[in-house]
């Protein structure tokens, strides 16, 4: 059972701050840490791994500083995102090699249980360089957890892996939170964390945005308004329509389109077709003009 | 809660040197770490053959020595170390309990054996063709000093920049062979002149550019300080994300 904490951590590069005052504590259990590409998560993921130094603050694992900490090391293990460049070692020479690396007093019989584990027994004798995307994963799992590890990190670990290798992998991660380790994982997908994960961090810009369990997060991210933009046979009747209905915020009207806020997406959705018949409007076109998961970030951070 | 597993000990790693030497064995660079000697003993042998005095011999001190030595310690030093701090790989090893200090040991015992194989062994075979064992002897012994120490320098550059090899071949070619023709003083700071000064022990013919005491302790300084600061620099290991 272990905590991993950052207090108020900062880390900047020159004058770009990547992470800024990042308070957390991941506990036993799976844990997503969600945010979009350049939010600042790899970092995140080195300073809580003991491979930067925070600017400022603290990151400390049970009450001890992870950097420049080599002992720390029998507690944690990591699953970067970097490829292997051991292209030349068999899966099972790779995994014996980090067995060895913590001096395990079996490494040839922890070698095994691991890669059993991680079901890569049989194309173990096989060079790391033939594997696909998914089994070099597993391997880097499996060389991670080879000395049973408290805390497992793992950097963007579903990133190129097939759909079904996915599942197999999320089966294990489950698994091992069930076991009661610390499992932290990061994702810039909403569904990988979705599925996965019980308790989740989210990151945006270098800051610590939201923290809690799934629902609550979802809950954030739907119950936000939402952006529309369309077209119509009549903008300015059906801007007059819109604006009687609860559920809309705001219309504009903008060259051909309206553009259209609305706080219940449910409600908007069932009125509007309605909406046209009733004031003889024909809609022309209808899109979303802010589905992209930066812009449900950048609300959550803008709350 | 740290569990109190065996302490972490700065020494040799087994597991560690096997995976450096795996690395130097499986990259191309390796075949021009063997380029080297070959061509050096192969125009040596000729030029015996085909030249008579001394000639052969002055090819040595003139260009084995100065060159070929150093340009194998640079090889070998970077492919232990510089491949996998550039790439990053270098994480899965250090994201074990093993020090750091252990871990540039024995990637410099690794570049250490492939440099005196590469560098400082063909130059005793080579001098041993053009005759004199005592000269040859002297030049080996120099070359396994210089051998060593560049090797620890070189280990230490590779840990530090991302352009090693650049940074090592302007120490060889800018400092020692071009300012050090032009400047004595430069012996006192040449890694070259040291080992040959300790090999002047042996054969008089060598030249004799510093004090043997100082030669003796700036070689033994400069090597464990070497492998000592690579050591902390992996300490300090910062894993930048490509994001």
């Amino acid at each position: 059972m272990s905590n991993l904490v950052l207090d108020s951590a900062s880390r900047w590069f020159g004058n770009v701050v990547a992470v800024n005052d990042v308070s957390l504590s991941i506990g036993p259990g799976v844990t997503g840490l969600l945010g979009p590409n350049g939010a600042g998560k790899t970092t995140l993921m080195a300073m809580m791994a003991g491979f930067l130094a925070p600017s400022a603050g603290h990151v400390t694992l049970d009450g001890q500083p992870v950097w420049r900490n080599t002992e720390i090391y029998r507690q944690i293990g990591l699953v970067p995102e970097r490829e292997l460049s051991f292209g030349y070692l068999t899966g099972r020479q790779f995994v014996r090699a980090n067995a060895d690396l913590h001096r395990l007093p079996d490494a040839a019989a922890a070698t095994e249980r691991i890669l059993e584990e991680v079901d890569m027994v049989e194309p173990a004798g096989r060079r790391l360089d033939t594997y696909s995307k998914g089994m070099r994963q597993r391997v880097k799992i499996a060389a991670a957890l080879v000395h049973q590890p408290s805390v497992l990190l793992l950097d963007e670990p579903f990133n190129g892996v097939d759909p079904r290798q996915r599942m197999h992998l999320m089966d294990l991660l489950r698994r091992l939170g069930d076991e009661g380790r610390t499992v932290l994982f990061s994702s810039h997908i909403l569904e990988e964390v979705e599925r996965l994960a019980r308790h989740i961090e989210v990151v945006v810009s270098g800051r610590h945005a939201a923290s809690g369990d799934f629902g609550a997060i979802r809950r954030l991210m739907t119950d936000r308004p939402v952006q529309y933009a369309v077209q119509s046979s009549d903008n300015r009747t059906l801007a007059a329509a819109l604006m009687a209905e609860v559920s809309v915020r705001a219309v504009s009207i903008r060259g051909e389109h309206l553009d259209v806020q609305v706080d219940d997406l449910g409600s908007f959705a069932v009125r509007l077709p309605g909406l046209a018949r009733q004031h003889d409007v024909t809609i022309l076109e209808l899109s979303p003009s802010d589905e992209s998961l930066e812009s449900v970030f950048a609300y959550l951070v803008a709350r | 809660m740290i569990s109190p597993g065996e302490p972490v000990r700065t020494v040799f790693n087994p597991t560690i040197a096997k995976l450096a030497l795996q690395a130097l064995l499986g990259r191309r660079r390796f075949y021009l770490l063997l380029a080297f000697p070959v061509l050096l003993i192969g125009l040596v042998t000729l030029i015996t053959v085909l030249a008579d005095g001394d000639a052969a011999f002055e090819i040595l001190p003139g260009l084995g020595y100065p060159l070929v030595l150093p340009l194998v310690a640079i090889l070998a030093a970077s492919s232990v170390l510089g491949p996998e701090v550039d790439d990053g790989s270098i994480v899965y090893l250090l994201s074990k309990p093993v020090s750091r200090y252990g871990v540039a040991i024995s990637k410099w015992v690794v570049a250490l054996g492939a440099t005196l194989t590469a560098g400082a062994l063909p130059i005793l075979v080579a001098a041993l063709i053009t005759g004199d064992s005592t000269r040859a002897l002297g030049l080996f012994v120099g070359a396994v000093v210089a051998g060593t120490t560049y090797s620890a320098l070189f280990l230490a550059i590779s840990a530090v920049t991302r352009h090693a090899v650049i940074a090592s071949l302007m120490f060889v070619l800018i400092w020692e062979s071009l300012l050090g023709n032009l400047f004595t003083g430069i012996a006192w700071l040449s890694i070259g002149q040291w080992g040959l000064r300790i090999g002047h022990e042996i054969s008089s013919e060598l030249p004799d550019p510093a004090n043997l005491g100082y030669a003796i302790i700036a070689s033994l300084l400069v090597t464990v300080v070497g492998v000592w600061f690579a050591g902390d620099r992996l300490r300090s290991f910062t894993l930048r994300g490509d994001e």
